[in-house]
């Protein structure tokens, strides 16, 4: 056994340096040379100032703006959570009714069904993106909110949907953020 | 399940395999101490290391030896983790000021990561400084891996040597597998991780403006948001091809600068099998038979696809609550339909179920989904993944010893059966080799329900469960106790895990499934390694044909149902037909 204590101590610190010391600061390193603004986590400036990142959610509450998904983490990107309720827990179904029964206050005319990624939580809490039907169920109440055409207000939709990536990953998805600073950009 | 779901999956599935006999290869190359195309910048730093730590890299261990340099080691990965997060605020490296980590949730992390499990009691963004993460946490995801490596490195040549005591050596085993695999794994998936969004910055975290400006919960405005942000992609890089887990942000990988489109996706989830799935055909190669090596990654694909399929339904067949609602859960080309509670609206429901799968599967533990949300059905599944022992494909290294010993177990009942001494790859398998396999099947089962139901009957127990009053509850105590006794790591996570009472009774799961499991694997390989090699005779069971396939699953699924349908009935069964009930 004290054979192995000096090859235990002596490889311990000579990975730690090469794993914990070396290997993150090249990394680092070769991240900020190729891709400076994705490392430093996609940033959409404005003016000289950060008004958001392409990655990660705001929170909309107001009609003028698309509304993203529910967030157990308020959107609170310095501490990012689920909801963690379990399909039958009453908290969650309580959630779900409130969200429905907001998108009705706001837009009482509307028979579209409502798509089921706007009445639920993400699973970060930070989602940047709803489904495309989500966001085509909103068009009709923010153009009349802005009094704005809906034709307008869906080819901004459109400019702002992402497909699958390639063509075949992932689900088709609208920015929330930047489709509602695109809509303040034009009124 | 749509036409592009199910290309997803294929997709995914076909690129593992075929990735498996290059990269598989590349580590047989490794383990026989071969040459590589990685000798010329390696060799150097290697050589130095086995200089400085005076190791012989000829010399090899028998299998107490090869033991004792494993808990040498790995007791002190232990301690350094844990000294870390103790004086996290004194160290430098911590732009946040985070303080000091409780002296329960450092043991547990210090457990789970010096074990492989990555359990992560801890939210990181609001616990851990930079420091603690690179120099405790992504140390021990590297190092934790190749201990898993080494262990089934070990148990290899226990069945390629014969008459012979040495089983390799562990410093050598270590070090080759951090360097010459992980690493240079690590760097490339870290870079296009960052690439795609994933953040790699050692500033202080960003502060952006709201576009519209909200309120708190006292009323206050709020006119600016926080971006944690840190040094995350060589971390995550790391954290998913080692079968670790443990995130750098609460969330893990469901966090868009953690995982940030579906192609990051994509590759996060195919690292989480790569290596397990590779190593099925160094096993093949090192014993001289890669038939051998593939029967075994057929099981596993077998299994996984068959598990996963139940997944991929329940979780698109959505939540009978919401339809009631008027709420649309029809999976169409522009509406990704199902139980979209806790999934991000990027990855959607396939690839949420897929990667639930798998993580479990594996001994990763990663999420991108929340599986606490999922439909009972679409819960069972990554909960009976864990409880089947982690062997579909299971962790680095320990998923295919895991693995084995069904093989052994299955060899062994087919002999009894047959009235034949049984034998694998020309080893006999006796008693002893038995006694340890049983010992590797049952006590993380032991684990699992005896601390599941611990927890169910104290106050500690039931104290911090989030979703109360029915089955919903139990399924998130048995997930956590499933989760450490087999070194996972995922958690229903609203299951309150960060206080003393499951600190320590997990970091004691953790311990127990990952050493006391280790111990009998090295074991085995020292037994085995002393045996005559007897060659294939007309009565041999020949182990890599569709017969010894489907005898191989009847066992594995044997065990595992025997040991939890009575538990699971308890919890996501009922759960389910409470909901198709309504």
């Amino acid at each position: 056994m004290k054979t192995q204590i000096r090859p235990a101590l002596t490889i311990f610190a000579l990975l730690t340096v090469i794993t914990g010391v070396i290997y993150p600061l090249f990394v680092t390193g070769m991240s900020q040379v190729l891709f400076s603004s994705q490392a430093n986590g996609s940033l959409i400036m404005a003016d000289g100032k950060a008004v958001g990142s392409e990655l990660i959610g705001q929170q909309f509450d107001d009609p003028k703006y698309f509304w993203g998904r529910l967030s157990a983490a308020g959107y609170n990107a310095a501490a990012s959570s689920g909801s963690n309720y379990g399909p039958l827990n009453p908290a969650l179904l309580d959630a779900v009714q409130m969200r429905i029964d907001a998108l009705k206050a706001v837009d009482p005319e509307s028979t579209l069904p409502i798509p089921v990624d706007l009445v639920t939580a993400s699973a970060s809490g930070l989602d940047p993106h709803i489904s495309v039907a989500a966001a085509l169920y909103q068009v009709s109440r923010v153009a009349a909110a802005r009094g704005l055409s809906e034709a307008d207000v869906q080819s901004l939709v459109e400019k702002y949907t992402e497909g699958r990536q390639f063509g075949f990953l992932g689900e088709p998805r609208v920015n929330v953020l930047l489709l509602n600073l695109a809509l303040d950009e034009i009124q | 399940m749509n036409l592009n779901s199910l290309f997803q999956i294929i997709l995914y599935v076909v690129v593992l395999l075929l990735l498996a006999k290059p990269l598989g290869s590349f580590m047989a190359r490794v383990y026989q101490g071969e040459r590589t195309f990685l000798d010329r910048v390696l060799g150097p730093v290697e050589r130095f290391i086995y200089r400085i730590a005076g190791v012989k890299a000829d010399e090899d261990m028998d299998w107490k030896t090869y033991a004792i340099a494993v808990m040498l080691f790995n007791v002190l990965g232990l301690l350094a983790v844990y000294v870390f997060q103790r004086l996290q605020a004194f160290l430098p490296l911590n732009p946040q000021g985070l303080s000091a980590v409780t002296a329960d949730s450092s043991w547990n992390t210090a457990v789970s990561f010096a074990s492989n499990t990555n359990w992560q009691g801890y939210g990181g963004e609001v616990t851990m400084s930079y420091f603690s993460q690179m120099l405790g946490l992504t140390v021990q995801n590297f190092v934790s891996a190749a201990t898993g490596m080494a262990v089934l490195v070990a148990l290899i040549r226990g069945f390629v040597r014969h008459t012979a005591k040495g089983i390799g050596n562990f410093w050598v085993d270590l070090t080759r597998s951090t360097l010459y695999i992980l690493l240079p794994l690590s760097i490339v998936l870290a870079l296009a991780l960052v690439s795609q969004g994933v953040v790699q910055t050692f500033s202080e975290y960003k502060t952006v403006a709201l576009l519209q400006p909200t309120s708190d919960a006292n009323g206050n405005a709020v006119t600016e948001q926080v971006l944690a942000v840190g040094p995350a992609a060589s971390q995550i890089a790391i954290k998913q091809l080692g079968t670790n887990g443990g995130g750098f942000f609460n969330v893990n990988s469901a966090h868009p600068f953690e995982n940030a489109t579906p192609f990051s996706n994509f590759l996060e989830m195919l690292a989480i099998l790569l290596i397990p799935a590779a190593l099925c055909y160094t096993f093949g190669k090192m014993v001289g038979d890669t038939r051998q090596g593939w029967a075994i990654l057929i099981t596993m694909t077998i299994i996984f696809v068959t598990f996963l399929s139940l997944a991929v339904w329940a979780e698109q067949s959505g939540n009978p609550a919401f339809t009631k609602m008027g709420v649309d859960q029809v999976q169409t080309n522009i509406n990704p339909g199902g139980n979209m509670e806790g999934k991000e609206t990027r990855f959607g429901v396939a690839n949420s179920a897929l990667w639930a799968t798998a993580t479990t599967a594996a001994s990763n533990g990663s999420v991108n989904s929340m599986h606490d949300s999922f439909m009972p059905l679409g819960g069972l599944v990554p909960l009976f993944m864990m409880q089947l022992g982690e062997i579909i494909f299971g962790g680095v290294g320990s998923g295919l010893y895991g693995m084995l010993a069904f093989v052994i177990v299955a060899v062994f009942i087919s002999g009894l059966m047959v009235g034949r001494t049984p034998e694998y790859l020309g080893k006999k398998i006796e008693a002893f080799e038995m006694k340890m396999a049983s010992l590797m099947l049952l006590i993380p089962i032991l684990l699992a329900k005896v601390g599941t139901a611990i927890a169910v009957v104290t106050a500690a127990g039931l104290a911090t469960i989030w979703n109360t009053g029915g089955p919903h509850g139990f399924s998130e105590v048995l997930y956590a106790f499933s989760s450490a006794a087999n070194n996972n790591g995922s958690a229903f996570a609203g299951l309150g895990a960060n206080n003393p009472f499951y600190n320590t009774a997990l970091g004691i799961c953790m311990l127990f499934a990952r050493y006391w499991l280790i111990i009998p694997v090295l074991a085995i390989a020292g037994s085995l390694v002393q045996k005559k090699k007897i060659p294939a005779s007309a009565g041999t069971l020949p182990t890599h044909t569709p017969l010894f396939i489907v005898w191989l699953i009847g066992v594995i699924m044997i065990v595992g149902a025997l040991s939890f349908i009575p538990a699971l009935a308890l919890g996501p069964i009922v759960e389910h037909l409470m909901v198709i009930g309504g």
